[in-house]
């Protein structure tokens, strides 16, 4: 196998990592968002939770596995990427860090107030993430400074966080968290039983337009900041229109009531958004917005053809299993869940 | 302090941190799957009842290491990118498969052990546990290799062109013979640490005379597996030594704290040094056991850190090649120390379980709750041993410390997640700690039931 071809295989699979975890830790997120405001009563809290109690550890291993995959086959985009947007992964991993503890400790105590505390942990570690990969990745598609020397540019930190708050990344935050959170009643009307299931509807009729507008906003201001019109033209190509039109359409089957379609719908426009935004990406993984040579792409941030060639075997060996054992665990929890007491694994 | 200090302190503390949790999760795992397997066999409903509590623990201790395991993984990137640059080739690989293998493996089977029971076939949630535990004892497998490359570089070049690490030889790098070592020394130390959790949680009820059928053979599983462990992570440790002796002759000369080269090298059970540390003012030596722990042999000369030194000078330029000799000095002795003394208590206790009435024993009272503690000081004095003996390298021979921190970080990036992470981590500790004695004292009946216990409603207000 060609250099070449390895460097794309691997900006594939690495793309792919991310879009799986946008689409399975999206309607987490989610879910985690929606959680205080969704249930009353504890166990219809506990209802939401296990709508996603066993899988949702799984699901951020697609995180953990896109840094351990980058870091292995493009050094140089794990190294620039993540000490230049180092508060922002701090604050990321704090969140994540209290929502995981979260998960398993909020029932150990039947204190009402314990309970809702960890509750809410669970709502800001979920909603924190949301927000700090929505804006991360915009400013990845916008260009961030990075020197002849694939530095940041000094100083940073402090400021360049502040720096990544820019229109167009908040406008990315807000996009990813407002989607996200649709992406998660719809999963939610799908997952629950009863009352609940009721609820989670609404939400996600509620949640629409909104997540729409932010939609709209984001795609018109790439045009503003990013380099989309010159690279791709001001047709975006098949990839973001169908990407629109599964937005669109899922209102339909929001307002049909047919959940399994506007779950369908819906995830098909975050994955499709993902595949646009590594397509404008391409070939390069990190843009300089100093200086266009300076630009992080497949072919100098890559490591050895020798440990893409290993890795690459490795990877055809065990991604399919992985696939597998993961989906057959949806496949064993597919049973929808209802807040009565006695069918509530805490 | 600057930059590279306070990175320095971040990973060490954050490290530390992460590991007070994980030993215990590599050993209990295998001991719940035991005894939900015995279950399984036997239908016995003791062993229903050991499982759920022992369980309990550890889904409480699982969570955190966990979550601190992600700081890992990513802080190589933030805080270290020119290491990152630097040995991605390599560091990279085993820790991109440890995700691909082992945590995929480990969080999906948990959940479904979590919540599968009475949803999937018995058999499925049998297997669950054992594929958790598998699981989370691989993926200490693949950081160890990671790791041991720190320690003992096979398997690469460098590249001219780019003065980066690429990888050469994949077998090389998985097969290097130190992380082997370094992997059987640490999965008996996950067994040893859970068998003295287990130990002394099962004596504070055996000695309050409540739930025997669940602690007694509970303490005389651990303690059989506690004993036979200890032995495993002394033989490795000792086997550790050798290598050492062959790779970082500096690491073995600064625990000691060797500055003249001997021969025969005498083992000093204790040296009070002055302030500088190169005056002794008082010490007990035994004549050849230096000698022993390094090369097996009773006559081998071990090389001082003044030799060491000088040679280092000629070959990688100039520089202090010396580690903070304090530290490694003695954490050395408080990790061997305690070792003997895991080794003495659980085979003691081992003993004297087989005979009637051991429980109503004067020493029994104290002796084993508190030998809990034990593991955890040696845990933390063996990673900083191995970690401060290196340096002042990151990667031995090849990279310093000092060259592979983040150019680009600040001071007040470094103290917000520094302070941050502390803050954080002390919360959860403090929480963490509170629900594990919780679930210890509440004994296996409020692990067997807990699924009733609901809370009536969240804040009267909301309702």
């Amino acid at each position: 196998m060609s250099y070449e071809f390895l460097q794309t295989l691997w900006f594939i699979l690495i793309a792919i990592l991310w879009i799986g975890f946008y689409f399975l830790e999206g309607f987490d997120f989610g879910v985690g968002m929606l959680l205080p405001f969704l249930g009353k009563k504890d166990e219809e809290r506990r209802a939401v939770i296990n709508t996603i109690g066993s899988t949702w550890d799984g699901n951020e291993v697609w995180l953990l596995t896109a840094g351990g995959a980058t870091f292995a086959a493009f050094p140089h985009w794990y190294a620039t990427m993540f000490s230049g947007f180092y508060l922002a992964l701090f604050l990321l991993l704090v969140g994540l860090i209290l929502r995981g503890v979260s998960f398993e400790y909020r029932s150990k105590n039947p204190d009402p107030k314990w309970r809702n505390r960890f509750d809410w942990m669970i709502a800001v570690g979920s909603f924190l993430p949301a927000l700090l990969l929505g804006t991360a990745f915009a400013n990845l598609a916008k260009g961030v400074p990075i020197g002849a020397d694939m530095n940041y540019v000094s100083p940073n930190g402090l400021a360049a966080t502040l720096g990544l708050l820019n229109p167009f990344g908040l406008v990315g935050g807000l996009t990813t968290v407002a989607v996200f959170l649709l992406h998660g009643a719809n999963f939610l009307a799908l997952k629950l039983d009863g009352d609940l299931r009721e609820r989670a509807r609404a939400i996600s009729k509620k949640l629409y337009f909104p997540a729409a507008l932010m939609v709209i906003a984001l795609a018109v201001t790439s045009y503003i900041y990013t380099d989309i019109s010159t690279k791709i033209g001001i047709d975006p190509g098949i990839v973001p229109i169908a990407s629109a039109v599964a937005l669109l359409v899922s209102i339909y089957f929001i307002n049909r009531k047919m959940e399994g379609w506007a779950f369908i719908t819906v995830s098909l426009h975050i994955v499709l958004t993902q595949v646009a935004f590594f397509m404008l990406m391409f070939p390069r993984v990190m843009i300089s917005s100093l200086n266009p040579d300076w630009n992080l792409t497949i072919y100098n941030a890559s490591s050895s053809q020798y440990t893409l060639t290993v890795m690459s075997l490795v990877a055809l060996v065990f991604v399919p299993i992985v696939l597998v054992y993961q989906g057959w665990t949806y496949y064993m929890f597919r049973k929808r869940i209802s807040a009565k007491k006695e069918t509530l694994v805490y | 302090m600057n930059p590279i200090t306070l990175s320095r302190w971040q990973f060490g503390l954050t490290t530390i941190y992460h590991w007070l949790f994980v030993p215990l999760t590599l050993g209990l795992g295998w001991f719940v799957a035991y005894m939900q397997t015995r279950y399984y066999q036997t239908r016995d409903e003791n062993y229903k009842k050991m499982t759920k509590f022992w369980g309990k623990l550890y889904l409480i201790n699982f969570a955190i290491g966990v979550v601190t395991g992600i700081v890992q993984e990513f802080q190589f990137g933030m805080n270290w990118s020119e290491y990152s640059r630097f040995v991605g080739d390599i560091f990279g690989a085993p820790l991109a498969i440890e995700a691909l293998l082992a945590f995929f493996m480990e969080s999906t089977f948990l959940g479904v052990w979590i919540f599968g029971e009475g949803k999937v076939p018995e058999k499925v949630h049998l297997a669950a546990i054992w594929l958790a535990a598998i699981g989370s004892n691989l993926s200490a497998v693949w950081i160890l290799i990671a790791n041991g490359w720190m320690q003992h570089p096979v398997g690469y070049a460098i590249n001219e062109v780019t003065g980066r690490a690429e990888m050469t030889d994949f077998i090389a790098v998985i097969g290097n013979p130190k992380a082997w070592v370094f992997i059987w020394h640490t999965l008996a130390d996950g067994l040893a640490t859970a068998s003295f959790l287990i130990i002394g949680v099962s004596a504070w009820h055996l000695i309050r005379k409540q739930y025997t059928e669940v602690f007694k053979p509970s303490f005389q599983m651990a303690a059989l597996v506690g004993t036979i462990a200890s032995v495993f992570v002394f033989l490795g440790g000792h086997t550790m030594g050798q290598y050492m002796y062959e790779a970082q002759p500096m690491k073995l000369a600064a625990l000691e704290a060797i500055w003249e080269t001997e021969q025969p090298a005498s083992f000093s059970i204790i040296t009070i040094g002055d302030l500088t540390g190169r005056q002794e003012v008082w010490s007990l030596h035994v004549p050849y056991v230096m000698s022993f722990l390094a090369c097996n042999n009773f006559s081998c000369e071990v090389k001082g850190v003044d030799q060491l030194q000088t040679e280092y000078e000629a070959k990688y330029g100039p520089g202090n090649y010396i580690p903070l000799m304090v530290v490694t000095y003695w954490t050395f002795r408080i990790m061997m120390t305690i070792g003997f003394i895991m080794m003495a208590a659980a085979a003691w206790l081992l003993f004297a379980a087989r005979r009637a009435g051991y429980e109503n024993a004067k020493w029994f009272k104290f002796l084993p709750f508190w030998a809990i503690a034990l593991p955890y000081f040696a845990n933390v004095s063996g990673w900083v041993l191995t970690e401060m003996g290196r340096q002042p390298w990151i990667v031995f021979g090849l990279l310093k410390v000092q060259d592979a921190v983040s150019p680009n970080l600040t001071i007040l990036d470094l103290w917000i997640s520094l302070v941050g992470y502390t803050a954080v981590y002390g919360i959860l500790a403090a929480v963490m700690f509170g629900l594990m004695k919780k679930y210890a004292v509440a004994g296996p009946d409020a692990a067997m039931h807990e699924s009733v216990d609901v809370a009536p409603s969240l804040l009267g207000a909301q309702d």
